[in-house]
């Protein structure tokens, strides 16, 4: 049997809600998981860190380190003043992080393998900092399409590239994060199809099985390591972006 | 030619392109660790241009990863 890699990210009406003309308005198993997503970062965040005792415990401990990490990270990007973005920045960390994670254990729904979802928190980046950028410099924001200090003649190519590239951005914003989940939970599921192959040959079949399975385990390992790394990429991203809305010259 | 088989040769084109993502990637990584070995002090304020340069170079062999996908799944 070869199981359908592609039947894992399925999207199933779990209840419907609501029915407005043809469309009907169901509450999903992306839906659900995206609320375990926000109820895993609230207990994490509100939970570990209510009992605020000096010396942290093991959980206050982990909760303070990953907000360190994102301020860090935002205040050496994007300065001083991108610290007022600070919430967009962790809830995106903490929800992507979050989703990701809980999508590695078997029979749940990664939530960020969908490019709808990936693009509508990419899109949200672009805007804010479209937004943000026209609304603290004006018309000096549109500088960032044309470095300091090009000579006259070559700036009609530099800033057509500098706007593809920008333009751009949201797509690859989101399509790295989505293509990673989907690459990796892909792979998982084939070769733990092969151990389901292998396993019903024989007794000869059982024992090579150890190796796909063994490779399995080493996936699963590599895929949690890809799914911290790739919600810490995104936020990177994030903060790079929101840099140029704050100090567009280059 | 069989369509069935030219979607399958399309999709084994399209992974090439992962051989170049995993050359940038491997450069990334390379270089950090020369330059940090030489100057160690200065290699733990550089972690986020060295995730930034690894996620821009892995982004081009996911994109091919995806047209394989798309060829093998969707289309």
């Amino acid at each position: 049997m070869a199981a359908d890699p592609i039947h894992q990210f399925e999207i199933q009406n779990l209840v419907p809600l609501l029915k407005v003309g043809a469309a009907e308005i169901h509450f999903t198993n992306s839906a659900a998981f995206m609320i375990v997503a926000v109820g895993l970062t609230a207990a994490l965040l509100i939970g570990a860190t209510a009992g605020r005792r000096l010396v942290p415990t093991r959980m206050q401990s982990v909760a303070e380190l990953t907000y360190e990490l994102m301020a860090s990270t935002l205040r050496n990007s994007a300065g001083e003043e991108g610290m007022k973005f600070f919430p967009l920045v962790l809830s995106l960390f903490m929800f992507i992080l979050m989703s990701n994670v809980v999508g590695i254990i078997p029979y749940t729904f990664t939530v960020t393998s969908h490019i709808i979802i990936t693009a509508a928190l990419a899109l949200t980046v672009f805007f804010t900092v479209i937004i943000y950028g026209i609304y603290r410099n004006g018309l000096h924001f549109f500088n960032l399409f044309l470095p300091s200090g090009i000579p006259g003649w070559m700036a009609p190519m530099i800033i057509v590239i500098e706007l593809l590239s920008f333009l751009s951005r949201p797509i690859s914003h989101s399509v790295r994060l989505f293509a990673n989940m989907l690459a990796g939970h892909i792979t998982l599921k084939l070769v733990g199809g092969f151990v389901v192959m292998m396993g019903s040959v024989g007794v000869l079949g059982t024992a090579g099985a150890i190796a796909p399975l063994a490779l399995t385990v080493a996936l699963t390992a590599l895929e949690l390591l890809v799914a911290v790394l790739q919600a810490y990429v995104f936020t990177i991203l994030t903060c790079i972006y929101l840099n140029d809305a704050i100090h567009p010259g280059h | 030619m069989d369509p069935m088989a030219a979607k399958f040769i399309g999709a084994g084109l399209a992974c090439i392109g992962m051989g170049g993502a995993a050359i940038g990637v491997a450069n990334v990584f390379g270089q950090f660790l020369s330059g940090a070995l030489r100057n160690p002090s200065a290699a733990a304020g550089q972690n986020t241009n060295l995730f930034l340069g690894f996620a821009l170079a892995e982004a081009f062999g996911i994109f091919s990863l995806l047209i394989a996908l798309l060829l093998l799944f969707v289309l």
